[in-house]
């Protein structure tokens, strides 16, 4: 290894001593790339931004309650920290799994985890390592509720990207999973969520399960 | 041989092949036009700023490199040197074996693709698993991918239900929707059994040491839930300065590839997993992989290393068009490809040598490109390399252009050649002597000769301007 990374210096070094000068780098303003059309930042840009990525948006537990409802699902996972206040609001006909088994995978029918941050350019959840309890909660089940306090909004991914601490594992959600790779039909749900859901918790109430 | 090879692979398509190729691609350049128009007052502008950004990357890369080795090591990742392909191999077969596992999920990687890597896992004993349901497809028909982002642009569904059912994966039903879901059920406890998790990068922030990956399956995302060893494999032109940059290159690569502001999964890894995550890679191993990139930095063809893998260019392309990925007999295909296939190649400049010639230079490539890459001229230089170093190879089915050559550089015979052209259209051409222009005019027509047009006009009116 050592050897090869040797070799492979002293060749760049080689090759770049070639040039006359070197490309100085381009000054430019980090959200360059933001379509002027698309700045801004609110909680109802956000929403509308969400809806467009195919996140359904879910104002309060009770709405969550009748989806879960709807989609005739009783049983998933959910952070151990939001576990407690959810489950007195969804009702007894739901049960909140506080850990996610491995050898279950195919019982979780939802996961219910925590959302660090919100892009309102791209209607985008930012869900960072250390808040979320569990990535496989967050990517296996069929239906993925992501809890979002409102007021964590940046307003451009690159505001959102130049700001991130040294979290070491970060994933930017927009929308749910989706292939077009047969014949370029698009289809939801290949791998990660086929449903994607961000639920607004306002924890002015409750600053405990503050996510 | 009478045919370019591009050209004789063509011919053998099947008119099905050649129409999903045909649709697949242009709906592509659709998409990526209305996103960009939609969003942005002067797209190009970003697209030149991108393209300085990119050079200024590769023209100090060394300094970057190691800056990114250092970052990623302070973040707890271990960072692996790779002089050649063999080597990177090597490296992850030393991974995969200390991990004691069997599988191994992989998401869509081009730089895996240069060392065959699910192949040769498979052939020392391994279960690799191709997790992108394209990539997927392609292992199973033991086949190769024809796109960099759309793997299997030329399978119709058919195709791939009979590729299902033959594997066992359920009895034949070509309901795009039925297939994805088997693929689903099927893969699933896959990302759990693996130990071992491949993913490439498509940037690494030299400042934060940041990975970046691009999905729209989430199947990078179940990869790193569940498994306990993470690989990154990576072309060391991959490197970019920091995570500003990020915002800037990740918008134009989505818009660029699919069309969308947004893929569904960016995920962003500086390390393995935080100490209060019970998921995920408790190891992260970053290989490095040179394989000729180090020769080509600081040269006149270093500019094709900026390319970000977007594939707007073979979508643009007429002759990628017509012929498919596999016509251009390596990893990468289409105009980038032509350029990119010849100078990575262990001593196979001369094998694909030909590649340059299978463009029309029309000039689509660089227009779409959104690091702003001259690809047409890079061919051009390519071209004339090939003549310089007289690799007979890239001349192989090409009509001989002597006489061409000798009129346009002798104006007054180009002039009376201009009057006398319209002979042209008289002459059966699919009889002509030449057996290289025979065959291409075996599928090909000439427009009627109107040679002459211009230079009259420009007389006519450079004569009427001089007389006020």
């Amino acid at each position: 290894m050592a050897d090869d990374r040797a070799l492979i210096f002293a060749r760049l070094r080689e090759s770049l001593e070639r040039l006359d000068c070197r490309t100085p780098y381009p000054e430019f303003a980090a959200d360059v790339a933001t379509p002027p059309a698309r700045r801004g930042n609110s909680r109802a840009l956000f929403s509308q931004r969400l809806r467009a990525a195919n996140t359904q948006v879910v104002e309060s537990v009770s709405a969550l309650a009748g989806l879960l409802e709807d989609r005739g699902v009783r049983c998933g996972y959910c952070d151990p920290v939001l576990a407690p206040r959810l489950s007195t609001a969804l009702g007894p006909q739901i049960e909140l799994l506080p850990t996610f088994d491995r050898s279950r995978i195919d019982d979780y029918r939802f996961g219910i985890t925590r959302a660090s941050a919100g892009i309102v350019e791209t209607g985008t959840l930012v869900l960072k390592d250390r808040d979320t309890s569990d990535r496989l909660g967050a990517v296996a089940p069929w239906i993925h509720v992501a809890c979002l306090d409102p007021r964590d909004l940046y307003s451009t991914l690159a505001e959102a990207i130049t700001e991130l601490d040294d979290d070491p594992n970060v994933i930017l959600i927009s929308g749910h999973s989706q292939t077009a790779d047969v014949e370029g039909i698009m289809i939801h749900g290949v791998h990660g969520p086929g449903e994607q859901v961000c639920l607004f918790l306002n924890q002015e109430e409750d600053p405990e399960t503050r996510p | 041989m009478n045919r370019q090879a591009l050209d004789a692979y063509a011919q053998g398509l099947d008119d099905a092949v050649l129409e999903a190729i045909d649709v697949g691609a242009r709906s592509g350049v659709d998409k990526r036009l209305e996103t960009l128009t939609e969003d942005y007052d002067d797209p190009d502008a970003l697209r030149r700023l991108a393209g300085l950004l990119r050079q200024h990357t590769l023209d100090h890369l060394d300094g970057y490199l190691s800056q990114v080795e250092k970052r990623l090591i302070e973040n707890g990742a271990r960072v692996h040197f790779a002089a050649t392909t063999d080597r990177a191999l090597e490296i992850v077969l030393d991974i995969v074996r200390a991990s004691g596992t069997r599988v191994v999920t992989k998401s869509k990687s081009m730089a895996s693709e240069e060392l065959d890597l699910a192949r040769r896992l498979a052939s020392e004993g391994f279960e690799p698993l191709e997790t992108d349901l394209g990539e997927f497809v392609v292992q199973l028909d033991d086949d190769h991918p024809s796109h960099i982002v759309k793997p299997i642009i030329h399978k119709t569904r058919r195709d791939v239900a009979r590729s299902f059912e033959r594997n066992g994966l359920g009895d034949y039903n070509d309901d795009p929707e039925t297939i994805t879901r088997r693929a689903r059920a099927f893969m699933r406890r896959k990302f759990l059994e693996a130990r071992v998790t491949i993913t490439g990068a498509n940037f690494i922030s030299a400042q934060s040491g940041r990975v970046a990956l691009v999905t729209n399956e989430g199947n990078a995302r179940f990869g790193l839930a569940g498994a306990d060893v993470h690989i990154v494999l990576a072309g060391i032109e991959k490197v970019i300065p920091g995570d500003r940059d990020l915002a800037l290159l990740l918008s134009l690569l989505i818009r660029s590839a699919t069309g969308q502001r947004m893929t569904s999964y960016v995920e962003l890894v500086a390390g393995p997993r935080s100490p209060t995550q019970p998921s995920g890679p408790r190891e992260m191993h970053v290989i490095l992989m040179d394989a000729n990139r180090s020769s080509i930095v600081g040269g006149d063809m270093a500019p094709i290393l900026r390319c970000i893998r977007c594939g707007a260019c073979m979508n643009s392309c007429p002759v990628y068009r017509q012929s498919s990925g596999h016509a251009y007999r390596g990893v990468y295909p289409g105009p980038m490809g032509a350029v990119l296939g010849p100078l990575l190649a262990d001593g196979g400049q001369d094998q694909l040598a030909d590649l340059a010639r299978a463009s029309t230079l029309c000039g689509a490539c660089g227009d779409v490109c959104p690091v702003d890459i001259p690809i047409p001229d890079l061919i051009a230089r390519l071209r004339a390399r090939s003549v310089k170093n007289q690799l007979t190879e890239a001349g192989h089915g090409v009509p001989p252009m002597g006489i061409y050559s000798f009129l346009a550089r002798h104006p007054r015979l180009w002039r009376l050649v201009m009057r006398l052209g319209w002979i042209i259209d008289w002459i059966p051409l699919r009889r002509f002597p030449v057996p290289t222009a025979r065959a291409w005019f075996d599928s090909r027509t000439l427009p009627r000769w109107r040679g002459g047009r211009f230079r009259r006009w420009f007389r006519r009116t450079e004569r009427q301007r001089s007389r006020g």
